[in-house]
This record gives structure tokens, sequence and C-alpha cells, in this order.
């Protein structure tokens, strides 16, 4: 089994929902992403989704659009971001770490040595915004040899047959974007989440997590009972960005929200 | 089948295949969200393609409203003074709103219409399609939003009081580079936000399938025109064809009729900018490589690590990294040729034109005005070169005074 669909078992095992953190790798600089990755583990994160800076972040808004331009200043790439997943590794073997972002990146770089870095820097899994499971093929099989999973979206317009094909090549857990729109945008109707994830489970045995609109604990704690992993990116990149000057603020902010969505959680699904 | 062409004797122009790619390039690369309503954009198509209501619908509004068919003229003076092959230009200068971005517009438009939807958005770079999106839009009573770099916008006034008077909203982007790059991403990322009352009107052959098959299918009016223009002025069909690519919707609308024609050459003209080694130039198809962005794989101009570079051209309409990935196919499999053109080459045949044949080509056009009088310089007299004039130049006077020292605004 994965360090990906161990993890969701275990949570499963215990009767918790996965906390999924995301980052922009470099923001605001590579020393503080590995600092912060282990500080949010400590504050009850279960999963790591690692940002990959691409100059055209077409799906995101603008918040983590800065911290992709704070990042991409910094002067960093693909290979910076898997030396960063390496080095967080020297200290944490346990927690799964997932690259998010654009494909071009890999697609540059050749899919068979991305496969192969990725699997030596100690990477779980892949979510690639812009590459639905048609055009996937090569990378999948690339994947398959080092046994990263790559994760797939489903999304509030997906049908049932496509949600079908995409839950047989998805493998970890599949990702739920809740609402139409781009990252960081309005909440999210927790209702039609509700309805959407009903559909979809009864699709999959894989666990589904939910991300888009989730910013706070209340909005984490109504999804945790509805879903297997609650992702959380822009509301935690804010706060990045807010205190990029000091990271011992940065640090205690970032922190302060991971834990209260964790207890918030927790407490759904006791 | 001619054999012309090496390892292909397929039909060049039976692509993209079913899942839109022609070779390893286009295809679909877009967020989940999207996928639904490219399909539904993909299945609409394929029907109304052959619905004779609306085709007949189409080909009323290009005659009736965008004054089709445009002429193929003989520029008689200009030939005369190069003393080499005959040059013919296709006037798209002279449809509606000034270029052939309407063609494309028209199309989609009506294809929203179809489809019920009621709010278009589109991206713009040198205002030319923003200002065609804006008018089928009041034509059609449709609500119209244009993306729009806050570079672009600086330098192409003009055209953004244009499609305020045709009432456009127009939204600045200030992001990544704020060129046409950054709207197009802007542009998409309205479209996830309301893909349910919004089409999303692309200007180029470029984005995820359908777009770079029915752009070009919509702007194929102009080489099947100047085909049928070129057999009944001359008796025979054109050496060669010159197209400008930015993007490339007006050279794949002119190439395509002829991609059978084995006998007739193709260039694409990039822009060269300040030279192709100064790293200052936007001609993915000469020195960039092939990477995936915005819905699609092409070739880009991109580093080492897979991000996109900034580019530069004195034409905002040519200022793009990425290139429709019919081109990039049609370069490999050699049936195009693509070169590039500097700055200053462009305006000096801007110049050229005006004086030769009182005609004020676009900047993005002199590009391909540059490189087809100097090839017909260098052929036999009873040679035929067409230069496609993809848009007048009215909004480059500005640019072009600024050169000169005079500022007028």
């Amino acid at each position: 089994m994965s360090r990906l669909s161990g993890c969701f078992e275990s949570r499963k095992i215990e009767g918790k929902t996965a906390l999924i953190v995301y980052l922009v790798a470099g923001d605001p600089d590579p020393k503080t992403t590995v600092s912060l990755m282990h500080a949010m583990v400590s504050a009850g994160a279960d999963i790591i989704e690692l940002g990959v800076p691409f100059t055209d972040p077409e799906a995101d808004g603008p918040v983590i659009q800065s911290a992709v331009e704070r990042a991409l200043g910094q002067g960093i790439n693909l290979s910076g971001v898997l030396e960063m997943v390496s080095e967080f590794r020297n200290d944490d073997s346990q927690t799964p770490v997932l690259l998010m972002g654009y494909v071009n990146p890999l697609e540059v770089m050749g899919y068979a040595r991305f496969a192969e870095l990725a699997s030596k820097c100690g990477v779980d899994g892949t979510i690639l915004v812009n590459l639905p499971p048609e055009e996937a093929e090569i990378l999948n099989s690339e994947l398959a040899h080092v046994d990263i999973d790559p994760v797939y979206l489903l999304a509030p317009t997906t049908t049932a047959a496509r949600a079908r094909k995409i839950c047989k090549v998805s493998r970890g857990f599949v990702y739920y974007v809740s609402l139409k729109g781009i990252t960081g945008a309005a909440s999210l109707d927790v209702s039609d989440v509700e309805d959407k994830l009903a559909a979809f489970s009864r699709l999959t045995d894989l666990p589904i997590a939910v991300g888009f609109g989730i910013k706070d604990g209340d909005t984490a704690a109504a999804v945790a009972s509805l879903a297997d992993g609650v992702v959380v990116g822009s509301a935690l990149v804010k706060l990045i960005g807010e205190h990029a000057g000091n990271s011992v603020e940065m640090t205690a902010s970032v922190c302060r929200l991971v834990t209260e969505m964790r207890q918030a959680m927790d407490a759904a699904t006791a | 089948m001619s054999k012309t062409l090496s390892g292909i004797n397929e039909n060049l122009s039976a692509y993209p295949d079913a899942s839109g790619h022609f070779g390893i390039y286009g295809g679909r690369f877009v967020s989940e969200i999207l996928m639904a309503a490219l399909q539904e954009l993909e299945e609409t198509y394929n029907r109304l393609t052959n619905d004779d209501d609306f085709v007949s619908e189409f080909e009323n509004d290009l005659i009736h409203y965008v004054g089709r068919q445009s002429p193929l003229y003989f520029a008689q003076r200009l030939t005369n003074h190069i003393g080499g092959a005959k040059i013919f230009l296709k006037r798209e200068d002279l449809n509606h709103t000034g270029s052939h971005k309407i063609n494309n517009c028209i199309g989609q438009a009506l294809l929203a219409k179809n489809m019920g939807k009621s709010r278009v958005i589109a991206e713009t770079g040198a205002g030319q399609h923003g200002v065609a999106t804006a008018t089928v839009a009041a034509r059609f009573g449709l609500k119209c939003q244009v993306y729009m770099g806050s570079v672009d916008i600086e330098r192409q006034s003009l055209n953004v009081y244009r499609m305020k008077l045709l009432g456009a909203e127009v939204t600045p982007v200030t992001s990544g580079s704020k060129t046409l790059k950054d709207a197009m991403s802007e542009a998409m990322r309205d479209w996830v936000t309301n893909v349910d009352d919004t089409y999303y009107i692309i200007g180029t052959v470029a984005g995820p399938h359908p777009y770079p098959k029915l752009v070009r299918d919509f702007q194929s009016v102009i080489g099947r025109e100047t085909r049928q223009q070129c057999l009944a002025q001359t008796g025979s069909l054109p050496d060669v064809l010159v197209a400008c690519v930015g993007g490339g919707s007006n050279a794949m609308g002119l190439f395509y009729a002829f991609l059978e024609d084995r006998e007739v050459r193709l260039i694409g003209v990039e822009a060269a900018g300040t030279g192709l080694d100064t790293g200052l130039h936007a001609a993915p198809l000469n020195r960039g490589e092939v990477g995936v962005l915005h819905g699609n794989r092409t070739y880009l101009m991109e580093d080492e690590h897979g991000q996109i570079l900034d580019t530069h051209s004195i034409s905002a309409g040519l200022d793009y990294p990425g290139v429709g990935p019919e081109h990039a196919w049609l370069k490999d499999t050699k049936r195009a040729e693509y070169v590039a053109v500097e700055d200053q080459q462009a305006l000096d045949a801007f110049r050229q034109l005006n004086l030769m044949e009182g005609i004020m080509p676009a900047l993005e056009s002199s590009h391909a005005l540059a490189y087809g009088v100097q090839l017909a310089s260098e052929m036999d007299r009873e040679q035929i070169v067409i230069i496609n004039l993809s848009g007048r130049g009215d909004k480059d006077i500005h640019i072009v005074a600024a050169i000169d020292g005079i500022s007028i605004e």
C-alpha cells in the first residue's frame, strides 16, 4: 500500500478525516518552505500538497498567483521543489507529499526523468490541474513504475460517465473541486457538496478529498463529516504572504489555522 | 495524392483527429471544470457545421455584415518596383472592424447564441480580436467582457476606447508579463467561474480542442476565396502564400484550402523582434521548444525548466509565446515553412506599402509583407506570391509616429 493510501486508511480507522494542506514551494523562500512543512505536520496536517511554481497558473486566484510570483522571483523550479521534498524526507518519512501544479514543467523535464527523480526524493503523488486523464497516459505509466500516485480531479460539472473513468485512473484518492471557479474563490455550498459526494462515492472505493472554498474551522468541519479528506490552500498561502517578512509570526499564524481546522474537523467527526 | 512530403502521404486537411490532436500537438489540457463545456462545444459545433440554417446564417453575415468577399488585389506598382514575382494582397484589412478577426467572431457568436449563452468573454493583444468580439456582441445582443494586459492597454488605447463604445467592459490584466498570454489566462479564470452562462470566444487557432479546429474552419473562408480568385484572375494557383503568425489564425485561414495543393509553398512569418539571437522576439516555431500552455501542446517560448518566457514584438498581435498546434504540426511535417522578420523590417514594409500602393497595413501583416516582398524579388516574373493583409494599420499609427518622434496623443 502506498504511503498515501496508508494515510487515508489509518485516518479512517481512527474515525477521522484527513487534513490536506497546500503551500507554494519556495514561498516566501526555499528554506522557510521545508520548516513550514514540518510545522504544519506538528500542528495537525496529515498530507502536504506542495505547489510547483509555474509562470501561468490559469486555474489559480490572486492569492496563489502572488505566491507563485514570489517563488519564481527566488528562482524556484521543479528540480528545486524536488530537492525540498528530499530535505523534508530527512526528518519525516511518514507524511505523504504530493506535488500540485501545471503539467509543463514535468513535460519539459521529461515524464520518465521526473518519475525517477520524484521517486528518489520521496514524492508520493501528483495533482496536475491542466492534465485530464485523456492526456495523461504516458505520465501515468511512468508513475506506475515508481509507485507514485497520480491523483485526478472531479468537478461539479463532471458527468457520471466521466467520473467513472477518472476514478479508474486516479490512485491514492480523488480530489473533488467543490465549486466552479479558481482557487481562493467564494465559499462552498455544503449541501451541494453533500449531494455530489454521495453520487461520486457510489462510483469508487477511493477516498474523496474536497478542496476549493475551505478557509477556516467552520468550513473544514462542515466538509469533514462528508469527505475522506479536506484540502485547505489559499487561506494558508494568504497568511504566508501577509507575514512574508517575519518567519516566526508566519509559522505561528499558519499553525494556528491548521490547529483550528484539525480541532474543528475532529470535533465534527467525533 | 502527391508524395512531395516525406513520410506524410495522408490527407493533412483531415486533422485534428477525433481526440483533437494534430500528431502530438493540440489536445485538451484544461482543468476538469471546463471538460464538460468543451465537450458540449464540440458536440454543438459538429452538429451545426452540418446544419444548413447555421451555415447559411454564417455565410449571410460574412457577406452583408463583414463585407465579404475581400478582394485579391494585384499590387502592380509594388511588383514593377521590385521586378520579380507578381505580388497579390488578400485584403482582409477591408473587412468590417479592419481585420480578419471578425470572421471567427461571427462564427463563434452564432455558436454562443445557439448554445443559449448570454455573455461572451475574450482575450486580446492588439485589441483587434477584442474589438471584433465587442462588435459581434453588440450585433447579437450579448454581454461582453474583454481581458487585456495592462501593457497592451497602454499601447493600444484607441482600440480600448472602441471596445467601450461598443458596450464591452475591458478588464486590465496586471499579472505576469501583463500582455496577451496573461489576458488569456485571466479569460480562462473567468470561464471556469462563469461556465454556465458564458461563452469564451478565443481569437486564434490555439486553446483546447475544439478551438483550434473551429477557429480555423471559420477563418478558412480566406483561403477558399483566395484560391478561387487566384484561379479566376491568373488562371493558375499561386506559387507561394505568405502570412504572419502570432497565434496563427490568419495564416491557418489562408493555408487551409491549399493544404492538399502540395506545389503551393506555405510560409508563416513570426515576429523576430529585435533579432532571433537577442532573445527579444516572439518566434516559438523558429526558436521555441514543445510544451503545454493554454489548453494545448505546441511550440512555446520557454526556458529549460518549462517556465514561459516573456516575448517581444513591435506588434502587440504577434506578442505571444505560443502558436496554434496545427502550425506546429505543419512545421514538423514540413508542409509549411516558418521564418521570422524583425521589427525594423516590418516597419520598412509598412512604410513601403503606404508609399507604393496607398495601403496602410497593420504592423502584424507588415511582417508577412516584409518577407513576401523580399521573396518575390528573388523569383521569376511569371510566378505568383500572395500575401495575406490580415489587418489595417490605423491602430498602429501612433506607434510608428512615436518612432518618428511625433506624439499624436
